[in-house]
């Protein structure tokens, strides 16, 4: 915490900054919100997901329906056992069928999480499209997954740690990079 | 908390947090049956064998859906079809099968500590679908995720158990599970039916329905089995009937939104009234769906957490 090479990348006004305008962009791509359903990935994608849905309602009156993924049963690492992964729920109580479905993570950075969360979403059904916005892109993909709504991107290195507080979780929110 | 175990052989040597994870986990599970795709990636490549030593239809059928669900590759090995009626001894089939890839093995045996064997001698992960009459670990853990389900929580329950408390596995595993939960525990039966010095563990005893059913909040049931009844424990069905079975007026006794459960098959007219039976029927039910969530609990969490290191 007290490490001086720590450093903060986005405070809380940022990050209001950069949801609306992902917000903004979301729906100038799609034309409005009418087809979209959103669904956030757990933990930290959930509330951002929540905070997303709160502005389209803002700004169009609609409210497309919010839905949350766990995607522990369908990692690519369960069989090495690194580490131990507690399964919560997932919960979409709606169909994507034919829906742009808006998938928000906090950040992306190998691309197995979105890899997996793809995966999951398409045995609930066929979308017309899934489109992926997050908060931080920080590289290092390992995985040919692009997102299509970026917060902000910053180069870091793989041993470092990007870390995303959210008011929801963490009682404040900032994006700090930490020294590995 | 980290589930650290290779094997699900009982519900007695389960800590509190242990069998509360498995239930955790199992609410996931749970929503995956609702899917219309009913199937995740987790155990992909896993093999999984089901080696029945004894009949089941229903437990059997439970395991192997909860696999599929899971993605998991399934062996099923059946008394009549298999080896054993040839004579192999139990850890020579298990080898064997350990031999073809099993990574996981599913065993009910009619002698009490049959997988604790296959625990100790085989590297696969063994989960016990019943031991002669010891324990049966799934059907405990499904009856406290409904009871859970049901009443939010186990603790402070009252939680009556009643038939044949000393041949049942499900009695057994029910009773270790309820009591960590900190459930007050009653059993009633014949005097014949009712092991000995069971009140060491906590758990009172009574040799009268109507007593023992005061202020309950859950009934469970256990099944009669016809298959035994010639041998002396009571003198016939109907007598049994009469003192133990359930039936409307008892039930009135009870807490007001009692829960009455049953592992099945019901011997309608003897454990259970038929309009009772019907009465109970969701829970039953309800029973039966929880029982492939729970056991996808299991498999996932000795195949993917378990300290195998």
């Amino acid at each position: 915490m007290n490490n001086t090479k720590d450093r903060v990348v986005m405070d809380k006004r940022a990050i209001k900054r950069t949801v609306s305008r992902i917000v903004n962009e979301i729906l100038e791509r799609n034309k409005g919100a009418s087809d979209l359903v959103i669904i956030g990935v757990r933990t930290r994608g959930v509330y951002l997901a929540e905070r997303i849905l709160k502005l389209i309602k803002k700004l169009e009156g609609v409210e497309p329906p919010l839905g949350t993924l766990d995607i522990t049963l369908y990692r690519d690492d369960l069989r090495r056992k690194t580490e131990w992964p507690k399964v919560k729920k997932t919960e979409i109580k709606f169909s994507v069928e034919d829906k742009i479905v808006i998938l928000v993570d906090d950040v992306i950075y190998t691309g197995r999480t979105t890899r997996a969360a793809l995966e999951e979403i398409m045995d609930f059904g066929r979308p017309a499209s899934i489109q992926l916005a997050v908060l931080v892109d920080r590289g290092h993909r390992e995985l040919p997954i692009q997102p299509d709504y970026a917060g902000c991107t910053i180069d870091t290195l793989s041993k470092e740690k990007v870390r995303v507080h959210l008011k929801e979780n963490d009682g404040n929110d900032e994006v700090t990079v930490l020294q590995g | 908390m980290d589930f650290n175990r290779r094997h699900i052989l009982g519900l007695e040597e389960l800590s509190a947090e242990e069998i509360t994870l498995i239930l955790d986990t199992a609410e996931s599970m749970k929503e995956v049956s609702k899917r219309d795709v009913k199937k995740v990636p987790a155990l992909r490549g896993v093999t999984v064998c089901n080696l029945f030593y004894e009949p089941s239809t229903r437990t059997r059928s439970s395991f192997e859906i909860a696999e599929k669900r899971l993605s998991a590759d399934v062996l099923n090995f059946t008394l009549s079809h298999s080896s054993v009626s040839k004579g192999e001894t139990l850890l020579d089939t298990a080898r064997n099968l350990e031999a073809m890839g099993a990574s996981v093995i599913v065993i009910r045996h009619p002698m009490s500590g049959a997988p604790w064997l296959l625990a100790k001698e085989l590297d696969s992960s063994i989960i016990n679908a019943g031991d002669g009459s010891h324990e049966h670990p799934s059907q405990a853990l499904l009856d406290l995720f409904t009871i859970r389900e049901i009443k939010g929580n186990i603790e402070g329950l009252k939680v009556l158990v009643v038939g044949d408390i000393l041949h049942s596995r499900v009695a057994r595993s029910n009773i270790w599970g309820l009591l960590k939960l900190g459930a007050e525990v009653r059993v009633a039966g014949p005097p014949t039916l009712i092991p000995s010095h069971i009140e060491n563990i906590n758990v009172k005893t009574y040799y009268n329905l109507e007593d023992a059913v005061k202020g309950v909040d859950v009934v469970i049931m256990l099944r009669i089995q016809m298959e035994r009844q010639d041998s002396e424990f009571f003198p016939s069905l109907r007598e049994y009937a009469r003192f133990y079975g359930l039936k409307r007026e008892k039930l009135k006794l009870a807490a007001k939104d009692v829960v009455v459960m049953h592992p099945g098959p019901i011997n309608r007219g003897i454990e259970l009234s038929s309009d009772i039976a019907d009465d109970a029927g969701s829970v039953i039910l309800d029973q039966v769906s929880n029982g492939i969530a729970v056991r996808m609990a299991m498999f996932y969490l000795v195949a993917s957490g378990g300290g195998n290191s």
